[in-house]
């Protein structure tokens, strides 16, 4: 049976950051991925942001297969009456290198990430799929067995990085399994544009991008928001929606897809587009609150596995990197002083987390789920008042400005009491601040 | 006990789309894997490597990326594998493709002497079945094409008996080696890589053969130059404009009623084939 340092599960983007730091760092680490090659079970937007795969690849942008940086971000917010009302930001030095922000098409990104992950060093192995882990008496973790015949692996440590399905912890009952109120489930389509197009209706020079999120009745009321990115020449459009949501609603997201590329605002920029992929995917929104273990003897969570996503600011594969570098470098510390992968000696990976920017935006918005859950004013009602008011100050029609506020403020009182209005200025604020 | 087998990265069939404007074929974003029909020449030979020992070593020309595909083979079993690729390779018709193959065979040959050589009965994006048969016949090697079994091979007589589909029927062919056969589908199933399979899959170095390597001995026969085929014309198929019908009753005896109804309606000859089916019958009847 083969033994390694340390056996990487998945191939996405927490699990290409564990493997490559350990493989660096000399650790013989095996990487087994279930999808035929990195990338063909992953699914995102996709925005990369820079900051994390610099920590890892410091000169990746010499290589890395990136679509467009955003040079630009709109923000949608649409109504029943199929209005949209909107605010973009444009900033020079948005389009200024280093850039901070990239569109990408994961299936082209994850084929480069694992590429590098070879060149460092680590076996990886695709279309394996880990069906349980390896104990010992005492109960650690000391491999990983999976569905090929001879398939059972030993490692010093496993690292769960098996996305959002979380199957290979859930099984083995190193955590919960999920629980369908914590995530969303997001569908997108990749649209093909020529660029020259692409680039006239986005308003954009070479290489120039746009991100467009978009929230409102788009979701039906329902926890969730809709995306438009432009890639170098095609267009990712989607949507997501808290899963509980949808099943209650007796909704597809196809159908919320299908209402969002429909919508006047949306239509043209698509017009005349061929769809070129179809995809979705889970995703663990349930913030702080919903995190499991993550540490034990043998073994870490990290990425999606673990529920690190960031809803509020569409953020997931920045904290996936960085989780999966912080375990690698917790157990390359231990490798190197020669302690075992206990649950103590593991918690190293807890402590970065702790101290870093992924633990701290987890815990400013860990309100925000309930909130939305339990609150559905803010899904609902307010995009409808916010557009109406919109329109009400935009069309002419004699009436003073004055009446137009005062009638602004009416519908929003009629709708919601001054003190249903103050509780939620401060629930709001509460979840936010 | 020598085996050689010759595979080709295809795009996946299933997945292919033609532009609609240019015809050509559109390979973005479309996954490629191993022209399935190879897949068959493969297992057969690893069936042989079961039974009698054998050293397997499989080859393809193609780009860089090809190694993906020669890499899966290794997982299954095969002891070598060999990327034939180079610049002045690429715009190859199957003239040109089967004078590079056997030239690396010939090569091959060289170091450890073949016994048999496998490929698929066609590939799927090309489908024209003659690089095997090319490569036979330029290294002066038997032929036997759409093998559906392999009955006996005694490699000491250095003798094969096959099973060949053929119009018609099956015919049990009897050849000597070293031979070529290009295998039909179906004639078995491709076996699920062990694990060590995938750890060697992963490890082993794919060798890459330039021109060079691979003793091409000249240079016009190979790559667009030695392609003395000419697409004139790339054209997706136009689907049939007819229309589905939609038929509908309130019970199956009435669904089943208003089907029938409009088969009859739309194919009149139907009528009269079944009056002259029953007066069969009725004739039968009456003679017994």
């Amino acid at each position: 049976m083969e033994k390694f340092d340390v056996i990487v599960v998945g191939a996405g983007p927490s699990g290409n950051g564990a493997a490559y730091t350990l493989a660096k760092a000399g650790l013989k680490v095996l990487q087994l991925e279930r999808g035929e090659s990195p990338g063909t079970k992953n699914v995102q937007g996709a925005i990369l942001y820079s900051d994390a795969l610099e920590k890892l690849i410091p000169d990746f942008r010499d290589s890395a297969p990136l679509e467009r940086h955003v040079a630009e971000q709109r923000m949608w917010l649409m109504d029943e009456n199929q209005s949209c009302t909107g605010a973009s930001y444009r900033d020079a030095r948005f389009s200024q290198e280093p850039f901070n922000r990239y569109t990408i098409i994961r299936s082209r990104f994850d084929r480069w990430f694992s590429e590098q992950v070879k060149a460092a060093g680590a076996l990886v192995v695709c279309e394996t799929t880990v069906t349980g882990l390896l104990r010992d008496d005492a109960g650690k973790v000391i491999g990983v067995r999976t569905e090929r015949e001879q398939g059972d692996i030993l490692a010093d440590c496993v690292i769960l990085a098996d996305g959002a399905n979380a199957l290979v912890g859930s099984r083995a009952g190193l955590r919960p399994p999920i629980d369908g109120k914590d995530m969303a489930l997001a569908v997108k389509e990749v649209l093909f544009l020529p660029k020259e197009t692409l680039e006239a209706r986005f308003n954009v020079g070479n290489k120039q991008g746009v991100v467009i999120e978009i929230a409102g009745n788009i979701t039906h009321g329902m926890a969730g928001t809709g995306f438009l990115y432009t890639n170098k020449d095609s267009i990712s459009i989607g949507i997501g929606c808290m899963l509980n949501d949808l099943k209650r609603q007796q909704l597809t997201p196809y159908q919320l897809l299908e209402g969002l590329k429909q919508h006047p605002s949306v239509a043209p920029l698509i017009a005349g587009a061929e769809m070129k992929e179809y995809s979705a995917h889970l995703i663990p929104e349930g913030g702080y609150k919903a995190l499991p273990q993550l540490v034990g003897d043998g073994w870490m969570i990290v990425g999606d596995s673990a529920g690190f996503v960031n809803a509020v600011h569409r953020e997931g594969s920045n904290l996936a990197m960085t989780s999966g570098r912080f375990a690698a470098e917790c157990l390359i510390e231990l490798h190197q002083a020669g302690k075992p992968a206990t649950a103590a000696n593991l918690s190293g990976y807890k402590q970065r987390l702790d101290d870093s920017f992924v633990m701290a935006d987890l815990k400013k918005y860990q309100h925000v789920p309930d909130l939305l859950n339990d609150q559905p004013q803010f899904l609902n009602l307010y995009p409808r008042l916010v557009s109406d008011a919109a329109r009400d100050m935009l069309i002419v029609d004699g009436q003073t400005k004055r009446a137009k506020q005062q009638h602004i403020m009416a519908q929003f009182r009629n709708k919601r009491s001054l003190l249903g209005l103050l509780g939620d200025a401060y629930r709001f604020w509460r979840a936010f601040r | 006990m020598h085996i050689a087998v010759c595979i080709k990265q295809v795009p996946d069939s299933a997945q292919i789309r033609v532009h609609p404007v240019t015809n050509t074929i559109m390979r973005q974003g479309v996954p490629a894997i191993v022209n399935p029909f190879d897949l068959f020449a493969l297992e057969e030979a690893l069936r042989i490597k079961d039974q009698s020992g054998a050293t397997i070593t499989v080859l393809t020309m193609g780009p860089p990326q090809a190694e993906d595909a020669l890499r899966k083979c290794l997982s299954y079993g095969a002891d070598r594998a060999i990327l034939i690729t180079d610049k002045v390779f690429s715009g190859a018709d199957t003239l040109a493709t089967s004078y590079v193959l056997a030239s690396a065979l010939r090569t091959l040959d060289a170091q450890q002497p073949l016994d048999l050589i496998f490929t698929g009965k066609q590939t799927i994006d090309g489908d024209t079945a003659q690089v095997g048969p090319g490569i036979a016949i330029r290294l002066g090697y038997q032929l036997l094409t759409y093998v559906s079994a392999i009955r006996e091979l005694n490699v000491d007589a250095r003798q094969i008996f096959v099973e060949r589909r053929a119009e018609g029927g099956v015919q049990v062919l009897q050849s000597t080696l070293p031979a070529v056969i290009t295998m039909l589908e179906g004639a078995n199933e491709m076996r699920f890589a062990d694990m060590p399979g995938m750890f060697r899959a992963a490890r082993q170095e794919v060798e890459r053969w330039d021109r060079e390597a691979a003793g091409i001995a000249d240079i016009k026969q190979v790559g667009l130059k030695g392609s003395p085929t000419a697409v004139a014309q790339v054209f997706g198929p136009k689907p049939k404009a007819v229309k589905a019908v939609r038929i509908e009753g309130d019970t199956p005896v009435a669904l089943a009623d208003a089907f029938v109804e409009r088969l009859f309606t739309d194919f009149p000859q139907l009528e009269d084939a079944l009056l002259d089916h029953l007066d069969q019958l009725a004739d039968l009847g009456a003679k017994s």
